[in-house]
């Protein structure tokens, strides 16, 4: 850290509203700092909020975004600036001026209720940039309907009024008065300690590719347009159909690397790391969409599917959904005679020219920075770098090179969101690490909600909110029948349906009718309480009503969605669930937690680079630590590499973070240890380590898994026989010990997915690709006369590593391609070795003799199930450790409390390591600030005048939570151990253990209402 | 009873895999009968023979548990009770008459969406092959429940 201001502010701003933004916002807010959240345009969500699906896991984009835009929106520490610019910057690290521009919405947020009667009497139609100009909005209008804040705007160079001096139809008939035409632009100065920007993206814009005609032909589109084309928020309404004429195309093809890996036509040499795997979801999703079978094809050079179960993804959708991939670069799209589809004119691998007829042609563009955002780092005096994205070094890599100022998301960078996600937490990381000695000084301490009387609740008046979920719930289920049936059923007080139910202005309302109407409990009929009851919930805490008086019924995912084609029996299917959620929270009664301390000091196990980078991270922000490693030395594998992709030398980083952990007064190192037994919960683990032989018990408040993963030892390509064989790690300290092998060798082979992508590892080991290259290079520098070799299925030089490949082509290495079906061979003949592959370019086999092999082999786990098993969190079937939600909890487990950083999540190169570290330190501070834990809830509940003392509840809780009380002999359960199964409830054969939330009464009832209809 | 048999099926899931399970198999917009309501629980050891039992007796025609896999509990074993218990029901239906396949145990990770989709499917065959159940015999009684 160089010098920061003496004079620390416990605030931050994070500028950018996309998912980048918003996780940094939320994990700062949540661990104490203030943050102000600058969004340029009217409502934050970024891109993330126009897509249709995300992969690989195909959930709905917007229905995972949205509680965290709500979360965002309703957060105390936190302020969203729509509208809003960052005009410059001074100051220092710790102590920043940030001049900004706030543009007049014209539009009072305080009057808005966004009913939309301005939309609807606004005569000035608009192309809506949300839907990418393929519908129209009127000049009054909301960006998107789950926009947060969801407030109108007036846009001023299209409204009539602005325009011609009169028209003000908005004002007029505004029932809130909330129109504001001498609405003004506002300068102002905001004084924040650190600034993390998340400014995103732009995508490609193909109109320059000529040979393409995307600016003269309509069914040549982006596949950006594509998504909004498949979302039922779309122009379509989420049918399949070209917009051009509305039909309903049969045969899609996807153009790969538009814009991406190319300066011919742009200056685009990276690659964009997204555009393979959304054209994969792309295709799949449509052809999921169609009612007819559909021809999806994908035109490709390399496909990139490294990311975690990203290769699964595509080998679904070669093998199982029929997806077809054709190796080629397409030449030019044509428009073929007589009608509005397209001929596309490519050669194949072995040469020969085809032509073939697609409906529609999406263009995968790439991901760029934006001119406007190159003009904000210039402004703020931030180096970006050859690709456009801003500076940073592979060992910080979330700090620009101005102190004091972080980057996380694609402006760091092109990425994907788990990946934004993780620098997200990064960035918050490094402003907490910043900021650690004045956190709590610029926030106030919200009173926790004034719990209403139990008399107020003991007689049952529900409400129930049934949602359309836009035309997600709406299309299928008769929603308005499904609200008046609820307005018939037993204690039910009030009914509503709204569009969204989970937008911000219907949470208000929500909160106004429990409030006008005295209800105390609520029923929520939408989607599933897994993604959605945590929002409900505490939303009407803030109205006093105890959190556990609520229930979800499910009649999007488990009805609407599932019962597409059967409307009425859908719609009955929803009274059911609404009758049985309203007879279940009729019958619930407020819950009470029980608030424990928090032991506030961390465990991080594994002493490679991501241990000690989470460490340190925690650390530095002012909790203890304690360092577990297996072995003698802290280092890991890092002690192994020689640079980074991108050249940098790992050793004097790595040297300079073991001196820096070993030196923090607040990290204890335990080396040559490991786990003996875990016990306890987030906020209160107990663990026992085997320290060299001898037994030591740490107390943590939370646990980081950062165990690592190792190479695999090929049984395959003759490794083990020669001298002259290598992985890359051997080959790493081969060159840097200028070995005679590596310094004679007249010709070097490596052989790339040794043990990766092949049925036993069904995955990408995502480093070997650039990891081999690198290597290359170095022995084409050592002796530029050598004969270098990478033989490959597909070259993975994500992101700005596809500079290395490009200039490992430019130094004379040669790549031959090969299939798995065709591996290459690899002979020993005495001491000499001698490699036969098939060519697919020459169409023939080719023989080369060699002095050195190097083998790319696969990243695997070791041993790591005790481990997952003492922490209880899963792994996935490849055996690395499976995170609470792949796409935005991609640090988390579902275990509170245990996060996991590196390469035991997923093989990945140093830097996303370090990133993963931090964000991990970032998610397990957001539990260390907190003031207790809150435990109890869905427990447990001996009702001891019931139980006989059978102790039949002790035997099967797996947790040790139940006691047997002696004296009373009677039963009793720890509140602060029990999780809430309720094995108890249904194994005690008086009925005496009561499983609060989920009594036996509610069940019978339930069953019994599943059944009245 | 009408023409075509359309049978009122309960079902309890487990609220970390089945039912996330059939949350996935919304997402992909996989497609089901409609005759499955679905119970969520904690854990499928929350599932008392009683509830299975009383399932029956009140007019269901088929009760089904889907927990994790075995060996997936979240809370390690609750899915081998369940499993256990189910076997205990199935006995226990034999004996009074009961044809035991109208209860079953099944096993869904979350991930698991069109395996979910597919064992409403085949659950629904099952129990629309069999006919309807106790309802047929006599009218559901009523449960008054209350606090």
């Amino acid at each position: 850290m160089t010098k920061a201001s003496q004079n620390l502010l416990g605030s931050a701003m994070v500028v950018g509203g996309g998912i980048a933004g918003v996780q940094a916002a939320l994990d700062l807010a949540d661990t104490g700092y203030f943050v102000y959240m600058v969004e340029k345009s009217e409502a934050i969500g970024g891109v993330m909020s126009a897509l249709d699906k995300t992969f690989p896991t195909n959930d709905c984009s917007m229905c995972i975004l949205s509680p965290k835009l709500v979360e965002c929106g309703r957060h105390p520490n936190i302020e969203i600036l729509t509208l809003t610019d960052v005009l410059e910057v001074a100051g220092e690290a710790g102590n920043f001026q940030v001049n900004l521009r706030q543009r007049a919405r014209y539009v009072d947020m305080s009057k808005c209720i966004a009913c939309g009667v301005c939309a609807e009497k606004c005569p000035r139609k608009v192309p809506n940039a949300y839907n990418e100009g393929l519908s129209q909005r009127k000049a009054a209008y909301v960006k998107y309907p789950q926009a947060v804040p969801l407030k109108y705007a007036i846009d001023k160079d299209h409204c009539i009024y602005f325009e011609k001096g009169k028209c003000r139809a908005c004002e007029k008939f505004c029932p809130a008065g909330a129109i504001n035409f001498e609405d003004r632009d506002m300068l102002f100065q905001l004084n924040v300690g650190s600034i993390i920007l998340a400014p995103g993206f732009k995508p490609f814009d193909p109109k320059i590719f000529d040979t393409y005609n995307y600016a003269h032909y309509p069914n040549v589109i982006t596949s950006m347009e594509f998504e909004r084309i498949l979302s039922p928020s779309g122009p379509s309404g989420g049918d399949l159909v070209r917009l051009s004429d509305s039909k309903a195309p049969e045969r899609i093809a996807w153009l790969q690397c538009v814009g991406s890996r190319d300066m011919n036509h742009c200056d685009n040499s990276y690659c964009s790391a997204v555009c393979c795997m959304y054209a994969i979801k792309e295709a799949v999703i449509a052809k999921e969409h169609s009612h007819h079978p559909l021809d999806a094809t994908i035109f490709y050079m390399d496909m990139r599917t490294s990311g975690k179960d990203f290769e699964k993804y595509y080998n679904r959708a070669k093998e199982e959904q029929g997806v077809r991939f054709v190796r080629s670069r397409v030449h030019s799209i044509e428009k073929a005679p007589g009608t509005e589809n397209l001929l596309l004119r490519y050669t194949d691998e072995s040469g020969s020219l085809l032509q073939e007829e697609y409906d529609l042609v999406v263009l995968s563009v790439g991901l760029e920075t934006s001119p406007e955002v190159l003009e904000l780092a210039r402004r703020m005096d931030i180096q970006v770098n050859d690709g456009k994205f801003a500076a940073t070094s592979p060992f910080a890599p979330v700090s620009t090179s101005r102190p004091g100022i972080f980057v996380c998301g694609a402006f760091q960078g092109p990425k994907d969101i788990p990946q934004s996600v993780m620098e997200a937490s990064a960035a918050a990381a490094e402003t907490a690490m910043l900021l650690s000695t004045v956190r709590g000084s610029a926030i106030s301490k919200p009173e926790p909600p004034q719990e209403m009387d139990p008399g107020e609740v003991a007689s049952p008046r529900i409400g129930v909110f049934v949602c359309h979920c836009g035309i997600n719930i709406g299309s299928v289920v008769d929603v308005p029948a499904v609200k008046e049936y609820a307005r018939t059923l037993p204690h039910v007080a009030y009914v509503e349906e709204s569009l969204f139910t989970c937008s911000q202005d219907t949470q208000n309302r929500m909160k106004d009718a429990i409030r006008e109407n005295s209800l105390n409990r609520i029923v929520v009929a939408s989607c599933s309480p897994r993604t959605h009851e945590p929002l409900f919930q505490q939303t009407i805490q803030e109205t006093g009503l105890n959190k556990y008086l609520f229930e979800l019924a499910n009649i999007r995912d488990q009805d609407s969605w599932v019962h597409h084609d059967f409307p009425e029996a859908a719609t009955e299917k929803a009274k059911d669930l609404v009758r049985m959620a309203v007879a279940k929270v009729a019958l619930q009664q407020p819950l009470e937690e029980v608030r424990l301390p928090i032991t506030q000091s961390g465990l991080v196990i594994g002493g490679g680079v991501a241990g000690m980078e989470a460490a340190l991270a925690l650390a530095e922000q002012g909790y203890p630590v304690t360092l577990v490693e297996k072995k003698d030395v802290l280092g890991g594998h890092g002690r192994k590499l020689l640079t980074a992709w991108n050249g940098d030398p790992i050793a004097p980083y790595l040297d300079s973070l073991i001196q820096k952990v070993e030196s923090h007064p607040k990290i204890s190192i335990r080396t040559k240890s490991t786990l003996n037994e875990v016990t306890g919960f987030v906020g209160n683990f107990k663990t026992t380590l085997d320290v060299d032989g001898r037994s030591e018990t740490v107390e943590h408040g939370v646990t980081i898994l950062a165990v690592g993963a190792h190479s695999y030892k090929p049984s395959e390509y003759q490794y083990g026989k020669s001298d002259r064989i290598f992985l890359n790690l051997d080959m790493d300290r081969a060159i840097a010990e200028r070995q005679d092998a590596v310094v004679k060798a007249q010709s070097a082979v490596f052989i790339q997915c040794v043990g990766s992508r092949e049925p036993d590892r069904p995955y990408c080991s995502r480093v070997c690709c650039s990891h081999s290259i690198e290597n290359a290079i170095r022995i084409k520098e050592i002796n530029p006369e050598a004969d270098v070799y990478v033989l490959y299925r597909d070259i993975r030089t994500y992101g700005l590593r596809e500079n290395i490949y490009r200039e490992a082509r430019e130094k004379g290495i040669l790549f031959i391609r090969f299939d798995l079906e065709r591996k290459p061979q690899v002979e020993l003949e005495g001491n000499s070795l001698r490699i036969t592959v098939f060519d697919p370019i020459l169409q023939q086999n080719v023989v080369l003799r060699l002095d050195i092999l190097t083998l790319a082999s696969a990243m695997e786990t070791r041993d790591v199930e005790p481990l997952a098993k003492m922490f209880k969190v899963p792994l996935n079937p490849e055996g690395f450790f499976l995170e609470a939600h792949m796409k935005l909890r991609p640090v988390d487990f579902a275990t509170e409390g245990v996060y996991v950083a590196g390469l035991a999540h997923w093989p990945k190169p140093t830097e996303e390591c370090i990133a993963q570290a931090k964000a991990a330190a970032s998610r397990a501070a957001t539990v260390l600030t907190r003031d207790f834990i809150a435990a109890g809830g869905v427990a447990a509940f001996i009702q001891k005048d019931q139980c006989i003392g059978c102790r039949a509840c002790l035997e099967c809780c797996p947790f040790g939570a139940i006691s047997y009380l002696e004296q009373e002999a009677k039963c009793e359960v720890n509140q602060a151990l029990c999780k809430g199964c309720g094995t108890c409830a249904a194994t005690c054969p008086s009925e005496a253990v009561s499983l609060l939330g989920f009594s036996h009464l509610q069940l019978y009832r339930q069953i019994d209402e599943a059944l009245s209809a | 009873m009408k023409d075509t048999f359309e049978p009122v099926i309960v079902c309890f899931c487990c609220q970390w895999c089945s039912y996330a399970a059939a949350d996935l198999a919304g997402s992909m917009r996989l497609s089901y009968p409609t005759n499955v309501r679905i119970i969520r629980i904690p854990c499928t050891g929350r599932v008392d023979v009683k509830f299975l039992l009383s399932a029956i007796e009140d007019g269901a025609d088929g009760v089904f548990i889907s927990g994790c896999l075995l060996g997936d509990c979240h809370y390690r074993t609750g899915n081998y009770f369940a499993t256990k218990r189910v076997a205990f029901v199935k006995n226990l239906l034999e004996k009074v008459g009961v044809n035991p396949d109208r209860v079953e145990m099944y096993y869904n990770s979350s991930a698991m969406g069109p395996q979910f989709a597919q064992t409403c499917r085949d659950f629904t065959d099952r129990i629309r092959k069999l006919g309807p159940g106790l309802r047929a015999v006599a009218p559901a009684p009523a449960r008054n429940a209350v606090d």
